[in-house]
């Protein structure tokens, strides 16, 4: 079943390399709107850097390229002259391990986007903390300490905050490269819940390594295979009928 | 060979093997304090000549002529000041820069060769600086200068700043800083607001020890700052400092001169040691490496 909606983000031919190494090849996909898509897939298969060139940070690592088209409601952010820092401020990102900001404060974490945009005023500030921190579902356990150093929470906390600290500026697409891997499983449950609440408001695209969180969370699944984009659909069709053989065995944990 | 003869020969390997160690850490304990006898004997030489000396008027008073009893060190001790003020405007932020440089951009040839021509500068033997900057300034203007010290100190102050910012830099994780890009913020931000913010505290550890090294320099200070024996008149003027009026008062065979000098160093040690114990209790105290 293909989706009939227009999709939020349309993957054309994308390749990437690290040096030498094609680390991807030739993805082709369409993101739908306001859903959760899944990558899956063994370790190396290419699912970080698929995701690290939906908002173009794969570039930053040294001797790391690619090229394709990838059009987020309609603009390919790897035009011509499209410059990368325009296009990031669109697309958010959650990092496999959490990572506030050294030294600032809760506050100033959740903010950190917007201020360092420009954006001074503190009436705004403080309503953009409590509507982010409320959306990552951390507003009742944060509220009394916002001016505390945003590192000195826990790690599932430190986990919300930089959710949060994406939220604020607003992107339509949310980019999480496995967010819950540093997390235990009661930090892990609860951003799998917020996950399925921030669907309504924003489109996510989530690695994991972990295909029962896929399942759970997702409503689309791709799955990757050294570097090849092997099976996209609906996830409850690659879970339980795949079209290919190879998504089967990596399902059903005959390799991987 | 029976077990109780193997169990025989462990149990003599096993006394040996306790005693060499006894004797090893022995011998480690009197090469530590063979290493600590210096530091503990110049703090205790000096406490004992320089004690006697150490008076209100040493902080207060500008030397007196020769012959006469009493005076002070405190156009010494202004000098100095005023010498490592100007060495840290131009250190501090050329260093700070310098570090970024190495640290953030630090990838290319030219980055290679500025991490080489730093680590040179900083084994540059002091008094060639002192020469290279009474060539670049002090003959220009036309006389030694407050001025001319202050850039000596800069400059060897520099290497030292520019890698200790480099080497703080590198311990921010890369994931903080592809934390601020994915946020939409351009790198120069990034560094500024970021990553440096979040090292400041090591960053500022830095500066405080390379603060105590120029302070105690005295070569570099020989023919560019000089000395005066009056409180100074004007940045363009000669200066007097701690280690060069110590220098000038250790020389001569004068019982009240040399008395002096004991308590300059005296107090010039005391501020060394003073900077470098609070610039390690604050780095305990900062955030940097920690996540």
């Amino acid at each position: 079943m293909s989706q009939q909606v227009e999709p939020i983000l349309r993957v054309r031919n994308l390749n990437a390399w690290f040096g030498e190494s094609h680390a991807l090849k030739e993805i082709s996909v369409d993101i739908p709107p306001s859903a959760v898509t899944a990558v899956i897939g063994p370790s190396g298969c290419g699912k970080s850097t698929f995701i690290r060139c939906l908002n173009r940070l794969h570039e930053e690592v040294p001797s790391a390229g690619a090229s394709g088209e990838v059009s987020l409601n309609g603009m390919n952010i790897y035009g011509e002259g499209v410059d990368p820092v325009g296009v990031r401020r669109k697309i958010g990102m959650v990092f496999q391990k959490p990572n506030p900001f050294p030294s600032l404060s809760v506050y100033d974490n959740v903010v950190a986007g917007l201020r360092l945009a420009g954006i001074r005023r503190r009436s705004v500030l403080t309503e953009v903390v409590e509507r982010s921190l409320r959306q990552a579902a951390l507003w009742d356990e944060v509220k009394d300490k916002l001016s505390v150093p945003g590192t000195s929470l826990s790690g599932g906390q430190q986990q919300r905050l930089c959710i949060a600290r994406a939220l604020a500026v607003e992107p339509p697409l949310l980019l999480m490269d496995e967010p819950t891997s540093a997390l235990d499983p009661i930090a892990t449950a609860k951003i799998e819940e917020l996950i399925l609440e921030l669907r309504k408001q924003v489109t996510i695209v989530i690695v994991t390594h972990n295909m029962q969180q896929a399942a759970r969370i997702s409503d689309r699944t791709a799955f990757f295979l050294m570097g090849e984009l092997v099976e996209f659909g609906e996830t409850s069709t690659v879970f339980t009928v795949p079209k290919e053989e190879r998504t089967e065995r990596y399902i059903t944990g005959k390799f991987g | 060979m029976t077990s109780a003869q193997l169990q025989g020969y462990l149990a003599v390997g096993y006394a040996k093997r306790k005693f060499v160690d006894r004797l090893m850490r022995l011998l480690l304990l009197v090469a530590a304090i063979v290493a600590l006898t210096p530091l503990f004997s110049v703090l205790f030489y000096v406490l004992s000549r320089g004690l006697g000396n150490l008076n209100w008027a040493f902080f207060t008073e500008v030397p007196k002529p020769i012959g006469e009893s009493g005076g002070g060190m405190a156009n010494a001790l202004v000098g100095t000041a005023t010498l490592v003020g100007i060495a840290s405007m131009i250190g501090v932020p050329w260093g700070i820069a310098a570090g970024v440089y190495l640290s953030e951009y630090g990838r290319s040839r030219v980055a290679n060769m500025v991490r080489f021509g730093t680590d040179m500068l900083a084994s540059v033997p002091s008094i060639v600086i002192g020469l290279f900057v009474y060539a670049l300034v002090v003959v220009p203007m036309g006389g030694f200068s407050a001025f001319a010290g202050g850039v000596a100190l800069g400059i060897i102050m520099v290497p030292t700043i520019a890698r200790n910012t480099e080497e703080m830099l590198r311990l921010v994780p890369n994931h903080i800083r592809e934390a601020g890009l994915a946020l939409g913020l351009p790198r120069w931000k990034v560094i500024l607001r970021i990553v440096l913010r979040g090292s400041v505290s090591a960053i500022t550890t830095g500066i405080m020890l390379s603060i105590a090294r120029v302070a105690g320099e005295t070569a570099p200070l020989l023919f560019t700052a000089f000395n005066n024996r009056y409180w100074h008149q004007g940045l363009d003027q000669p200066i007097a400092s701690l280690p060069v009026q110590i220098f000038t008062y250790a020389g001569p065979p004068d019982e009240v001169w040399n008395g002096q000098a004991w308590t300059g160093a005296l107090v010039l040690l005391f501020f060394v040691l003073v900077l470098n114990v609070t610039s390690r209790v604050f780095f305990r105290s900062g955030s940097v490496g920690r996540e």
